[in-house]
């Protein structure tokens, strides 16, 4: 575990911790929200993010790894620079996207939930976007794209840097 | 003010705010528990307290350890459906706490008393064990008697686990606490207290868990 | 836009009047969904900014209003262009459309036929709402106005009348008298549970303990549903003006609004909703001189479909983790810290406003003796017009998905309904004459759920179904009791072995038997219903199971790892199509040469199944029978004449 060093000056990742939880007036109540603002901007939540939320916050650091480790939107772990999310709710499933995620897995050579060594890209799913009428849906970076064929898949991989 | 009500054809007399669990104990009836420990609150992750309760002719399978008694509740402690219950739920957990291939401690006991075959699921059990019930038994305690938030739950579903956090865990060498009260014994056989080797957060954190 | 406080009733009927003043109702307007995920990956922005350029370019500014909206319904037909004052339907509609239609339709008020809808089955055409099927059987009383309003704008909703019902309740209603008002009117939550928003109000008011909290469930988790996204992102003050009702009735002065993370448009737009209430002081103290206070906040979940669970949610509001705790004390006597909390859905307090407006006794007038007024269902899979749809409660299933739904496409045979997510079942077309209400619903084994209705066809296999919605549980569970999280563990093994070729005799009882302890001993909701896809395909779909395990066959040809791809010699004329379109090159043959798929090679992707051209119907997808003999490549045919 990453021991806090006291240092004398403000790191980078207290400043931020600190703005976040300002932002909701240190309301304990807010801890799943402050999280979802330090996951945003640093992509992931790391131990030192969790710790000093631990501390500023004055929350047991079991409650805020309870928390960092149970949602789907938390990364405990640095993520790609582009996040596709494939979705594999009900409607999407009965339209093959069990077929389109084999697709980009065997695209991308890469299994679901995991980042490529380059950090390009980390693959995941979701249980449901709620665009169920125009299945199946790909998100590529907050973009959506619904029933891409193999050529439109290739196109918006090599275009994601 | 005293609350009349029925546990297993017998007249028991409790107070209000009990729940049904201490109200059968008082009485001198046994309902089995897993996460239940009087000191804590009641959590409701095992459910073998399942009993049957009847009003106005409605029945409903609750927890005991967390229903409150009422004036005329009509409880039963053992019967087909509770039977089935209690031995299903020991067949679905007993191939993460196998050691050497069989079950220990309480959950052999009510493996016994139930008539449970704890081979039952094995070839559909394809993780690793983790000789972990999740009674919470110990994160409770750490959390509301100790203070010490020395260990505590992550991750979610079947990937959840009891985990040590380290830092806080250097005053688990003179607590210890959690070692009697684990069910199936993991929690003194998976831990040194130095580095808390392969039970900790970090090692969630790095997948061994 | 300089808003004023409305601090009357009076002064917000002048508001309103001052409003619907500067509207011209015979002005044209182009109504555009571009505040949803599902225009927007459509194209619906950049279709919406192209008119606004054109209509620039063509000076038309003064006689052409652009009004951007969230969901509309017709999904499947976006981007959606209506044009009123006239009321016309363009459907799917391209970018290289939009010059043609302001032409046309714009300037000289004609139609541009290809744009229209075109009915699939007999290829009649329809302009307007009351031409076309899918809209003309709906009753779209809560969610018609989304058609009407741009959501980040609140004098739309205003001009609609918006905010009238919380005027009349606050100045002409006691608290008792709405909620009688809500008690008379038999509304029940749309959420799922079906149970008496009525007395969930009462007992909430009635419970002791102060603050009391009124919640907005916005955790809209089943997959396939989709409505209370497109409630809260196309008309968030639907929503809001009846959670300030409710609140005015329980006795409440604090609010929450739960939104699922997966929902960034909807989230936005309430945020904004709430600001610009505010600023009209809709909300905040002292609401429209009143002396009622309210105040609401928004919480964004993180992904996780448990925390819609009503104790869960409240935990996570609490700011810590959602995961559903062992409670036998209602929630509206005992909540969020404590305190009486009334959870109500997204649709539920969306119907609020209408019922104060219209009257109990009006709602009562729809729907049928169980189950009064509308229910939005989103109806999706394997049906022509996919969408939102909102109908009476009572209408059939049947009239539901072949009247609305225009019916299975491509002309295949219809298998089940899914009703009510995975806490729901499927629903065979022996039932499907069987009203839509919250208990018969029930009845069957399935429920109404939230709404999500997603229709199967013969190509889907009901094992696989139950595997799906079993591992969707799964995940989802929050883990803590044992009966959920090592039930779904083993049952999703269970499922997936049997679609895998690799069921046992005894393998159904084992089913029935976990199925059963979890609906009994669960902590929450999830855990005892999660069963239920298990059980229903199970109890109408026996055959298809006991023809997995006892043959190693797959009835619909899904299950990949018992069905094979074969490509009759007989039927073949080697055009090719199959051949070039193979992801993995498992086809062989030419020009001339009749094509043969090598199995070793083969993904069972389906495209071949998909692109042979239907007069040759070449491929066979086999099942439970050995293949037939595969061409070697010695093999040469005379192309078929």
């Amino acid at each position: 575990m990453v021991s806090k060093t006291k240092s004398p000056k403000l790191t980078k990742v207290s400043r931020a911790v600190s703005k976040a939880v300002g932002s909701y007036q240190r309301d304990k109540d807010m801890l799943i929200q402050i999280l979802l603002d330090l996951q945003s901007m640093f992509g992931w939540l790391s131990q030192e993010v969790l710790i000093e939320v631990s501390e500023q916050l004055e929350v047991p650091i079991t409650q805020v790894y309870q928390i960092a480790s149970y949602y789907k939107a938390f990364s405990l772990m640095p993520r790609g620079r582009h996040i596709i999310k494939v979705c594999l709710g009900t409607a999407c499933q009965v339209r093959g996207s069990p077929r389109l995620l084999d697709t980009i897995s065997a695209t991308l050579g890469m299994k679901p939930h995991e980042t490529s060594e380059d950090m390009r890209f980390t693959l995941e799913t979701v249980n449901c976007l709620g665009c169920c009428a125009m299945g199946p849906v790909v998100v590529v970076d907050e973009t959506y794209h619904t029933k891409p064929s193999p050529s439109d898949l290739r196109k918006i991989f090599e275009s994601a840097k | 003010m005293t609350i009349a009500l029925q546990i297993d054809g017998k007249e028991v007399k409790a107070r209000e705010g009990m729940t049904v669990l201490e109200a059968a104990k008082e009485a001198g009836i046994e309902i089995p528990t897993l996460c239940y420990l009087e000191k804590l609150k009641p959590y409701g992750a095992c459910r073998i307290c399942s009993v049957e309760v009847e009003r106005k002719g409605r029945i409903r399978i609750v927890a005991s350890c967390g229903f409150p008694v009422e004036q005329g509740l009509v409880v039963r402690t053992r019967s087909p459906r509770i039977d089935r219950v209690r031995k299903v739920i020991i067949e679905l957990v007993a191939p993460t706490t196998m050691v050497d291939g069989e079950v220990a401690g309480e959950i052999k006991k009510l493996a016994k008393e139930y008539g449970a075959n704890t081979h039952r699921f094995e070839s559909r059990f394809r993780a690793k064990p983790t000789r972990c019930i999740l009674c919470g038994q110990c994160v409770r305690y750490c959390d509301e008697v100790v203070g010490g938030h020395a260990i505590g739950f992550v991750g979610r579903g079947i990937e959840r686990r009891a985990a040590f956090f380290p830092e806080k865990a250097r005053a688990c060498l003179t607590c210890q606490a959690c070692f009697d009260l684990c069910p199936t014994g993991k929690i003194p056989s998976e831990t040194d207290f130095v580095v808390f080797d392969g039970f900790s957060v970090d090692d969630y954190l790095a997948g061994k868990l | 836009m300089a808003s004023k406080r409305i601090s009357s009733p009076e002064e917000l009927e002048q508001l309103r009047k001052g409003i619907l003043s500067k509207r011209d109702p015979n002005k044209l307007i182009i109504s555009i969904c571009t505040m949803s995920v599902c225009g927007q990956s459509r194209g619906s922005v950049d279709v919406c900014e192209r008119f606004k350029k054109e209509i620039k370019r063509a000076g038309l500014e003064d006689k052409v209003d652009i009004r951007e909206t969230g969901c509309q319904g017709f999904c499947e037909r976006e981007p959606v262009v209506i044009i009123f004052p006239e009321g016309i339907y363009y459907v799917n509609v391209k970018l290289d459309d939009v010059t043609e239609i302001i032409s046309t339709t714009l300037v000289k008020r004609g139609l541009v036929e290809r744009l229209l809808y075109t009915d699939p089955t007999t290829g009649k055409k329809g302009a307007k709402e009351s031409d076309i099927p899918f809209y003309k059987n709906q009753m779209r009383i809560v969610f018609g106005n989304n058609r009407y309003i741009n959501p980040r704008y609140i004098d739309d909703y205003i001009a609609l009348g918006g905010y009238s019902a919380l005027s009349k309740a606050l100045f002409q209603m006691t608290p008792e008298e709405v909620l009688e008002e809500i008690k008379k009117s038999n509304l029940r939550g749309r959420g799922g549970g079906g149970f008496s928003t009525g007395t969930k109000w009462e007992t909430t008011k009635n419970a002791l303990g102060e603050p009391k909290y009124v919640i907005v469930n916005c955790d809209e988790g089943d997959p396939g549903a989709y409505m209370d996204r497109s409630l809260m992102e196309g008309n968030p003050h639907s929503v809001l003006e009846g959670l300030i009702i409710g609140a005015y009735a329980i006795g409440s002065e604090e609010g929450f609004i739960y939104v699922r993370q997966e929902y960034p448009i909807a989230y936005e737009n309430t945020i904004q909703a709430i600001k610009q209430a505010e600023e009209y002081g809709f909300l905040g103290e002292n609401i429209l001189g009143s002396g009622f206070d309210f105040k609401v906040k928004v919480h964004l979940g993180a992904g996780a479909f448990v925390s819609g669970e009503s104790t869960a949610l409240m935990s996570a509001i609490e700011g810590r983790v959602g995961e559903p705790k062992l409670k036998y004390i209602h929630t509206a006597v005992s909540g969020v810290k404590g305190r009486p909390s009334c959870l109500n859905n997204v649709e539920t307090w969306a119907n609020v406003p209408l019922i104060i407006n219209k009257g109990a006794k009006w709602f009562n007038s729809v729907g049928t003796d169980g189950s009064k007024g509308s229910k939005i269902f989103s109806l999706v899979g394997k049906v022509n017009n996919t969408g939102l749809v909102e109908v009476p409660m009572g209408m059939t299933l049947r009239q539901l998905i072949y009247d609305i739904g225009g019916g299975i496409p491509q002309g295949k045979r219809f298998k089940a309904v899914q009703t009510g997510g995975p806490s729901g079942g499927v629903i065979p077309e022996q039932h499907l004459d069987t009203p839509i209400d919250f208990d018969e619903l029930t009845k069957l084994g399935s429920m109404m759920g939230s709404g999500g209705t997603v229709v199967m066809d013969e190509d889907t296999c009901m094992v696989d179904t139950a595997r799906y919605f079993i591992s969707f549980c799964c995940e989802e569970s929050c883990g803590k009791c044992i009966p959920c999280r090592e039930g779904l563990r083993t049952l999703r093994e269970i499922l997936t072995d049997i679609c895998e070729g690799k069921g046992q005799e005894g393998d159904i009882e084992a089913i029935e038997d976990i199925a059963g302890v979890m609906q009994d001993a669960s902590l929450c909701a999830l855990g005892t219903t999660a069963a239920n896809p298990a059980l229903t395909t199970l109890k109408y779909f026996r055959d298809e199971y006991q023809a997995h395990i006892k043959e190693k066959r797959c009835p619909a040809k899904a299950c990949k790892a018992l069905t094979s791809y074969y490509i009759d010699p007989e039927k073949c004329t080697a055009c090719m199509i199959c051949f070039k379109n193979c992801p993995t090159e498992a086809i062989h043959g030419g020009k001339g040469i009749i094509h043969w798929i090598e199995q070793e090679k083969c993904i069972k992707c389906n495209t071949c199944f998909e692109v042979c051209p239907p007069r040759f119907s070449a491929i066979r997808r086999i099942s439970g029978e050995p293949l037939p003999p595969t061409p070697g490549t010695k093999v040469i045919r005379e192309k078929k004449r």
